[in-house]
């Protein structure tokens, strides 16, 4: 026999009852809530006369509708503002302990979980957001559900699922100088597609994932969802247990010994077999600009826009006409050359402290570009904002022309006043750049920290090597 | 959850690869607290000309008229033709919620991505995957042929032209088929193995504490 993957190992351990189809009962250890995804959920189960399972298994926070401007005035949107009080209510009338608007640890979803230590090795993870893969990072079998399934989860601890096959993609060698791990991952999604990862767990295995800090392996594994995959993983290793120890939620004492024991075991064996292995070279990976409408639509910063007329498939070459005709651009103008208006350095995938020190880093001591009619750092909690605050990252910003502001989603999705409006082009370090998803007609194009920094400092897309 | 069994109806085609559920439903109308309700801002932005709103009465806005659902010949359309990767993207069920709204009960698609197929089951939704191949011939009989409809039989798990003369199979968990066809709601079923789940948990909780740690005493009130 075969040793197991890491998420047959995570599996394994959550099975409750199986159905003679396959489909299994999967015990769900966290669950994570946000204002967007839980309303219906919770107005399910008050219906029903049901109560949630198991109270401490859920943490809630407010982050898609808030403001990132001043707060004391309150949400003046009344639709966002009822959102976030009928979260406020539903914390309160279930007993689920709550970071509320005003709360200093408030933050997007999936930062605070690791933040505080909710996040665990070993555990299952869900939440009503797709970017739940994130907690992946800490070999946790995390993915994102829909709001029938967050009702499920509240009613019952559990989920109903077949078991999804497995996945290894393997990034070996050394990345080089300003390559970081959002083009590691847009690099593999730009290999194996949105759809690659469909129906599949991902592991991120090989040496370059294993250097890789536990911020890097988050953003890497928040994207998992972008290649198809509802879940990404990597195994633990020291970086993983030094990054939970004394997080407000982590074990201490003998139980954080006996949890480390085991979280060691968290790792595929030497002998497991995967369904599907995806390799690339970590040489061969530049900095990477998506293009389009669709995170597949990736290309290294020294390409030009693609031309549909190279394309042999029928199917693929409308979907890239309609791509360039939404984002307003010409085949084979040099992506460098194109300019942007917005400037966004936030969101799930890239606001953690080491994404606002890569920014600064490139910005500090520099300007805006004129033509840059925003540029906006959004941190991904009130913890990584006073953080920077202490290293004195915002003066850094500021002073660069760049709004610094409250935490939340804000701009990945503009479900608040954070938004592009028709036609406005950004450099975002958020995961989508579907159409209207930062804006009705707005064109994004996807980035790490570093680019989206060097992008507001000139203007338009640079090579941040050479910059 | 409506039952669904046998199923009828006027096909309308979505001719796009990757069809995000952004598009399917744009994030101004997740604001919603309801469930209900997201039917007339299907496809947004694809479909008006203007940029919609929470609360606008949508029969007054003006419409794109080239758009696929606007279409005369596809008004009562309750099957929804599609290319693959349907419903990519984020996890908001208001995508299913806003097709089911609409009037779709039935989808058809060489792939959808796994968090929308998942939720697709939870409202009523049938999202049926053919061949790529078949689903082609769809489109070509769909752009032929005004007033194209299907018979889908689930029991039989069939999908077929109503003369007969296309009729294809298609795959489904036997587990998700009984809970559409008797229209179940499947926290209930998952309630008969409480104490399954009971004794699944105490275990788990003996035997990895640290995994018991309220939250509301690690982080307080």
């Amino acid at each position: 026999m075969s040793g197991r993957t890491l998420f047959d190992k995570l599996w394994d351990e959550h099975v409750v009852h199986q159905e003679p189809d396959g489909t299994c009962l999967i015990y769900i250890d966290r669950h994570l809530v946000h204002e967007v995804t839980s309303p219906q959920a919770f107005e399910g189960l008050e219906l029903a006369g049901r109560k949630p399972w198991r109270n401490a298994a859920n943490l809630a926070v407010v982050d898609h509708n808030v403001p990132t401007t001043d707060r004391s005035q309150g949400i003046s949107d009344p639709v966002s503002r009822l959102q976030v009080e009928t979260l406020d209510a539903n914390a309160k009338k279930f007993n689920i302990s709550y970071f509320n608007i005003n709360d200093h640890r408030q933050g997007i979803v999936h930062v605070i979980g690791p933040e505080q230590g909710a996040t665990l090795p070993g555990m299952t993870v869900v939440c009503g957001d797709s970017h739940t893969s994130t907690h992946g990072a800490f070999a946790c079998l995390a993915m994102g559900i829909g709001t029938s399934e967050v009702e499920h989860v509240l009613a019952t601890q559990c989920l109903l699922m077949k078991k999804a096959k497995r996945m290894l993609v393997k990034v070996e060698g050394r990345l080089m100088p300003g390559v970081t791990p959002k083009d590691v991952v847009l690099a593999v999604i730009g290999r194996i597609g949105t759809a690659g990862g469909t129906g599949y767990a991902i592991e991120f295995g090989g040496n370059v994932f294993q250097e890789m800090s536990m911020e890097g392996r988050m953003t890497v594994c928040n994207m998992a969802i972008e290649a198809g995959a509802r879940a990404g993983m990597v195994a633990v290793d020291e970086k993983t247990i030094a990054y939970v120890k004394g997080r407000p939620m982590a074990p201490s004492g003998e139980n954080w010994d006996r949890a480390v024991a085991y979280w060691r075991t968290l790792h595929s064996d030497s002998d497991a077999r995967f369904d599907t292995v995806v390799e690339l070279k970590a040489e061969e990976i530049a900095p990477q600009i998506t293009w389009g409408t669709s995170p597949e639509m990736v290309l290294p910063v020294g390409s030009r826009v693609p031309d549909p007329q190279q394309e042999r498939d029928a199917s693929r070459r409308e979907g890239m006409e309609r791509a360039l005709a939404y984002m307003g651009l010409s085949p084979n103008t040099p992506l460098t050359e194109i300019a942007v208006d917005k400037v966004f350095i936030g969101s799930c995938t890239n606001s953690r402290i080491e994404d606002l020190r890569a920014a600064a880093a490139v910005i500090k001591g520099r300007k805006k570009a004129t033509n840059v009619k925003l540029a906006l750092v959004v941190p991904g909690s009130g913890l990584v904002k006073a953080q920077a605050e202490q290293e004195g990252l915002d003066q850094v910003f500021i002073q660069a022309g760049f709004e610094w502001r409250e935490p939340g989603c804000s701009m990945c999705l503009a479900m608040n006043a954070d938004r592009l409006e028709p036609g406005e082009r950004s450099a975002s370090t958020s995961n989508r750049n579907f159409e209207g998803r930062q804006g009705a007609g707005g064109r994004t194009h996807l980035v790490s920290p570093a680019m989206a920094a060097a992008a507001a400092l000139a203007g338009h897309f640079v090579d941040v090597r050479q910059f | 959850m409506k039952p669904l069994n046998q199923h009828q109806g006027l096909v309308a085609p979505m001719d796009r690869a990757n069809v995000d559920t952004d598009a399917i439903i744009p994030k101004q109308f997740l604001k919603s607290i309801k469930r209900s309700g997201f039917g007339p801002n299907l496809f947004d932005a694809w479909r008006y000309e203007d940029e919609g709103q929470p609360g606008m009465d949508c029969s007054r806005r003006p419409i794109k008229k080239d758009f696929v659902l606007n279409q005369s010949r596809y008004q009562g359309a309750s099957i929804l033709l599609a290319r693959r990767n349907f419903g990519c993207g984020s996890s908001r069920e208001h995508a299913p919620w806003a097709l089911e709204d609409f009037g779709f009960r039935v989808l058809i698609a060489p792939s959808y991505a796994d968090i929308f197929f998942n939720n697709c089951f939870k409202n009523g939704l049938l999202p049926i995957v053919l061949p790529e191949a078949d689903v082609e011939t769809l489109f070509q009989f769909v752009a032929k042929q005004e007033g194209f409809s299907l018979h889908v039989d689930l029991a039989a798990q069939t999908v077929a032209t109503l003369d007969g003369s296309f009729k294809r199979s298609f795959d489904i968990e036997p587990f998700r088929k009984h809970c559409l066809i008797n229209g179940l709601d499947d926290i209930g079923l998952t309630l008969q193995h409480a104490d399954k789940i009971k004794a699944f948990e105490s275990q788990r909780m003996a035997s990895q504490p640290w995994l018991a740690v309220d939250p509301h005493a690690a982080l307080g009130r």
